[in-house]
């Protein structure tokens, strides 16, 4: 009752990068329960991906095959089997989409309380979970006191295991429930593809929240007129039909590397940082100067965006609009 | 056809607040439906309006105020909602996912729902659990993070066949049998605004309140697990250069900053 196992996430023949960071957040669980940190590779090329995860810090690796892709039903089988076979005390899941469609279901099979979300573990015989709430705006401290855990961990939050491990390698047999198994992956489509690919921009002029409404949207891109930028966005203003898809910048949609990435009424969710934290300046306009984007910017005007707008696009020759 | 929609009225916090007693004081706080479920909510609706028998339910876990959430979606179109609540969840947060789905399979059992339409995640708590519990409580099938949904395919062969929302531009096609429970992410639609008629219709379609005894479930089912111990502003870690002065002066500053990294000519 104090190992740990953590199941990796695969997806079109890779290993995602969350994967890594299972092992360092598992490692350290298990350092403090004293157990051993499994970690199971479930479904596609199961032996290359196991060679690629014996890092430092895993004791015992665990393939199953089943299938090429991620599917709930094979993932909650093949988890349910393992974890009971190690009467664990530890269930580490990635708190990403395909974690999203089996962490739960699987904590509630075994009737293991869920922490989702966790951006830091403690364990010294009960649990203390570091998460947000209120779109990041406070942390919060949430304990459980008896185990077995299940917590899910937020993706960038620890990093990524490294080094060369000398974990065994078995391969763990299921014994699935075809009939059980009620969902089935058809196939895969890349989206936001069209004119402009904002991945390859060297400076993005990105609007958020902020703009409030379709209607000012021209005076953004007068902006980006006047200076010659690449029109990104937010979540919300692609959620709301303003702008394309292939305009969104984030987790979901496009990761973007620019020279320079202006970020306009943008308060700086989480999911939109993993999108844009790689550019090489990062300059935020915000109302708010608590906004999370000030945390990563280099440059920072906190100031009305109505105001500064149209003030920058003068600097440049161009003419604002009336919005 | 029936469709189950669970909303959620969530808090949601103005810029500046402050925290007492590990909660943030009440006054700070907004009420309204969650984001997500919105969404959900108005696909429930555009199945009702393709479908010539389909019958929209909202189902909430809250206290009397939360009427008010839940009335918008009979505004949007929900046929009539159904509002759990219990002294025993008085003094609860509910944070634990095991308990909202343990309370949610009660109202499952009882109304039979072909689809069950869920946001991904609540906006104040962001748990992203509570969905996909309750389908493998219920023992349906279910799909994650949804942005696209066949509706004459759910309508004509029971079948949901759906988008779900990978990272990094990559939508997953997956069918799913029915019943399903399936969580909903924005953007899947545009929620229409309720209509000043709707908003009449909303006043006499009912939200019937149910206790636990109502629905067969034991007080213990609101014991969480998860304990909230405290709740803190994150410390900033903010070593941006703030540009100051007014928007004049602020833009010829930021214009330098963006010519110095040569990216704009003139």
């Amino acid at each position: 009752m104090s190992d740990v196992l953590a199941v990796a996430e695969h997806r079109r023949g890779d290993l995602r990068d969350v994967s890594f960071e299972l092992v360092t957040a598992g490692r350290e669980l298990a350092d403090a329960t004293g157990g051993d940190l499994h970690v199971a590779v479930v479904g596609g090329s199961t032996e290359k991906f196991a060679d690629a995860l014996n890092r430092e810090g895993v004791d015992q690796l665990h393939t199953v095959d089943y299938g090429e892709e991620f599917n709930h039903d094979v993932y909650v089988q093949a988890t349910e089997a393992l974890f009971g076979e190690l009467d664990a005390e530890f269930l580490v899941l990635p708190n990403s989409v395909n974690g999203l469609d089996y962490a739960p279901a699987i904590a509630n099979k075994l009737g293991l309380p869920y922490v989702s979300d966790a951006v830091g573990v403690e364990y010294d015989g009960s649990l203390t979970a570091t998460r947000e709430m209120y779109g990041s705006k406070v942390e919060t401290t949430i304990e459980v006191a008896e185990g077995p855990y299940a917590v899910s961990i937020r993706s960038g939050e620890w990093p990524a295991a490294e080094g060369v491990g000398d974990a065994d390698i078995s391969a763990f047999d299921v014994d699935f429930d075809e009939d059980a198994i009620r969902s089935n992956v058809t196939g895969f489509e890349e989206v936001g593809a069209g004119d402009v690919d904002i991945s390859e921009a060297e400076f993005l002029v990105s609007i958020g929240r902020g703009i409030e409404e379709e209607e000012n949207l021209p005076l953004i891109e007068a902006l980006v007129d006047a200076t010659d930028a690449t029109l990104s966005s937010s979540r919300p203003i692609v959620d709301n039909g303003w702008l394309p898809k292939n305009r969104q910048v984030g987790q979901s949609g496009k990761q973007v590397t620019p020279t320079v990435y202006l970020a306009i009424g943008i308060s700086g969710a989480v999911q939109h940082v993993a999108g844009m934290k790689g550019a090489e300046t990062i300059i935020a306009v915000n109302t708010d100067p608590d906004a999370p984007i000030f945390d990563i910017a280099d440059y920072g005007i906190v100031g009305d965006l109505f105001d500064v707008v149209p003030a920058l696009i003068e600097e440049f020759g161009g003419d604002a609009p009336d919005v | 056809m029936k469709v189950l929609v669970t909303v959620k009225e969530v808090a949601e916090v103005e810029e500046d607040f402050e925290i007492s007693n590990g909660e943030i004081e009440e006054t700070y706080l907004d009420y309204d439906l969650n984001e997500w479920d919105d969404y959900a909510v108005e696909e429930g609706v555009q199945l009702q309006e393709a479908g010539d028998d389909v019958e929209v339910v909202a189902v909430t876990i809250g206290p009397e105020r939360s009427e008010e959430t839940i009335r918008m979606a009979l505004a949007k179109g929900a046929d009539r909602a159904v509002r759990v609540w219990d002294d025993a969840l008085e003094d609860t947060n509910l944070l634990d996912v095991e308990a909202k789905a343990d309370i949610l399979a009660a109202v499952v059992e009882e109304e039979d729902p072909d689809i069950v339409l869920s946001g991904v995640q609540a906006a104040d708590d962001a748990f992203g659990g509570t969905g996909v519990a309750l389908a493998e409580e219920v023992g349906f099938e279910w799909a994650a993070v949804v942005n696209a949904l066949d509706t004459e395919a759910v309508l004509d062969e029971g079948v949901a066949s759906v988008r779900r929302e990978l990272e990094g531009g990559v939508e997953e096609l997956t069918d799913v049998e029915l019943p399903a429970v399936l969580t909903i992410q924005t953007g899947i639609n545009e929620p229409r605004y309720a209509s000043l008629r709707g908003i009449r219709q909303a006043q006499s379609k009912e939200i019937a309140p149910k206790a636990f005894d109502d629905l067969g479930l034991d007080a213990s089912v609101a014991d969480s697990a998860l304990e909230l111990t405290d709740m803190y502003e994150p410390e900033s870690e903010s070593d941006a250069q703030f540009i100051e002065g007014d928007a004049s002066e602020q833009a010829t500053q930021l214009a330098d900053v963006l010519r110095e990294k040569g990216v704009v000519d003139g």
